[in-house]
């Protein structure tokens, strides 16, 4: 079963430089979020901060009554124990053969014997498409090859909680979507937490229960998918329909000017909301809510189309 | 990146900080007993070969330099001395140290910080191990040791370098060069040259990892790190040499003195 990650007023500058600040929320036990960001906002900060791989300037964050950014050394690497982590080029040990690799943490930290840990890292080898390449070295491999060896090795130990930072960069279409499917079918099984940091947006509209949009040194908006999708927030509405016309800019910012002159420019519609991605066995996950709950729930009437089984368009 | 007047301390601050924290993993256990031989042999490779080149001239130039004073002096027969007392004393170790630290300290900054930018370093924290104890403690031991005997070696090598140089091109008395060895030098400096070059091995390994730990900033950052990596690690032996060298003397005087 997951474990909730409670995130408080957490602040993070270097030197001077305010990376996002007063960053709150909350990822629920056991679903599905997604960090979305436009690039060179922090993101992966953001997730490096949830392990305590840097520490934050002010702010909290709570893992089962442990607070990441303020307890000690020892009880830090304790509490990792509970985290599987995809980092973006896999991070392979590049003196190791993947075998080895995602073999380590269960020779680090099991007493299991070397017939068991066979039979655990083939399977996850399996799971993530690899068999037939353990013996390869890391260097001798593709990126996308990495990638998927990084997730056999987060997953080893049974983690709570899973992080995946940009799994899909570098990955083309087809990838993507079979790793999409795996981590949903993951976190089926495992009802791990999973935290997803991307800037794709097919990945965002169609996998998460929940949503965050980091934009401009602060948390723009996070909540459920729905609400995100169907939000007429300018941010979060150009982010997530990857338009143009809207606050953010190339560089940063758009500037005042900029934005007069986009001031009479009719804003496309939304475009109707995606169905969610089902796991694998067709069956809503534990943590999935059906389509249009939240709309409903809300009042809120979704864009026209919505919800069709046939819109592939996200897909 | 702001400069400002504390930047500095910072920095020397910080390192002192991962020294410190070194030789606290040092004595955790288990110890990585397969990292630090492939390491030490891995040092000993890129190093010993050049060090043996370097040392040779050492110790011709000396008995170059030394040779025609001592000549003058009518005192010929003391060139083994001067040549011993140099070799042992100073030229060796930081022979030794230049080359650890060029050598085996680029090569270890280069891997360490080749690996913080593809964030193995971050996934070994995140499965829970410590870069330090896994990775720091046996390269910094597997320095220290290898330091310790190319000391060993390049004394050797000088002192028989400045043998050549004397007997074969000066006309010097092989018998005289090696009676006269223990006219100035005694055992003390023998020591005192190996302490100096397991202190040496010790800083140039500390420095080396700890710039390739805080790489960043993409491949041109471990390049950056190797290159002040070598820099500080020269900057900090020779004042390391200085102090050595003065509290020896305070401690062990000086042969006749």
């Amino acid at each position: 079963m997951g474990v909730e990650v409670r995130v408080e007023g957490l602040t993070k500058s270097f030197g001077s430089q305010l990376i996002w600040g007063d960053v709150s929320l909350t990822l629920p036990a056991g679903e599905i979020c997604v960090m979305l960001g436009p690039s060179g906002t922090g993101k992966s900060v953001f997730l490096k901060t949830l392990i305590g791989l840097l520490k934050p300037d002010r702010g909290h964050v709570h893992i089962e009554g442990t607070d990441i950014a303020t307890c000690s050394e020892r009880d830090l690497y304790e509490i990792r124990k509970l985290f599987g982590v995809l980092f973006q080029d896999g991070a392979m040990f590049g003196s190791m053969n993947l075998y080895d690799n995602v073999a380590f943490p269960l020779r680090e930290h099991t007493k299991k014997s070397e017939a068991e840990i066979r039979s655990i890292v083939m399977e996850k080898m399996e799971m993530v498409g690899l068999v037939g390449a353990e013996r390869k070295l890391p260097g001798e491999i593709s990126g996308g090859m990495r990638k998927r060896a990084g997730l056999a090795r987060a997953l080893v130990l049974e983690p709570e909680i899973l992080l995946f930072d940009e799994p899909d960069s570098g990955l083309d279409p087809v990838r993507t979507a079979f790793l999409n499917q795996l981590i949903i079918d993951l976190n089926e099984m495992t009802q791990a937490t999973c935290l997803i940091v991307t800037h794709d947006i097919n990945t965002a509209r169609t996998v998460p229960d929940n949503i965050g949009l980091l934009y401009h040194r602060h948390l723009a908006m996070f909540g459920q998918r729905e609400m995100l999708l169907s939000s007429e927030e300018p941010v979060v509405r150009q982010f997530l329909n990857a338009q143009r016309v809207g606050p953010i800019g190339m560089s940063e910012e758009k500037d005042a000017d900029e934005l007069a002159r986009e001031a009479d420019q009719e804003l496309p519609p939304l475009p109707p909301i995606p169905i969610q991605q089902l796991p694998s066995s067709g069956v809503l996950r534990p943590t999935q809510r059906p389509p249009g709950d939240w709309c409903r729930e809300n009042g809120v009437t979704p864009p026209p189309g919505s919800f069709a089984t046939d819109v592939v368009g996200a897909t | 990146m702001s400069l400002s007047a504390t930047a500095p301390l910072k920095h020397a601050g910080s390192l002192f900080a991962f020294a410190l924290d070194t030789l606290r993993a040092s004595v955790r256990r288990p110890f990585q007993l397969k990292e630090f031989l492939q390491q030490a042999w891995f040092v000993a490779s890129v190093t010993i070969i050049p060090t043996a080149l370097v040392a040779i001239p050492f110790g011709a130039v000396i008995a170059l330099q030394v040779g025609g004073l001592i000549k003058q002096f009518g005192a010929q027969a003391f060139t083994g001395s001067a040549a011993v007392l140099a070799v042992v004393r100073e030229a060796s170790p930081i022979a030794t140290a230049l080359l650890i630290a060029g050598a085996g300290g680029s090569a270890i900054c280069a891997d360490l910080g080749a690996r913080k930018i593809r964030e193995e370093l971050d996934a070994m924290m995140v499965l829970g191990i410590d870069p330090i104890q896994r990775l720091v403690v046996p390269r910094v031991l597997a320095t220290m040791m290898v330091a310790f005997f190319l000391n060993g070696f390049v004394s050797v090598v000088g002192v028989m370098g400045g043998y050549v140089f004397n007997v074969v091109l000066q006309d010097g008395t092989p018998g005289s060069y090696i009676a006269s060895f223990t006219a100035l030098a005694h055992l003390p400096d023998l020591w005192q040259g190996q302490v100096k070059a397991l202190v040496f091995g010790f800083i140039a390994a500390i420095v080396a990892s700890y710039k390739g730990m805080n790489a960043g900033g993409g491949p041109k950052g471990v390049g950056d790190a190797v290159n002040q990596s070598v820099v500080i690690t020269f900057m900090l032996l020779f004042v390391a040499n200085f102090s050595m060298t003065a509290i020896y003397f305070q401690l062990v005087p000086p042969k006749g003195a």
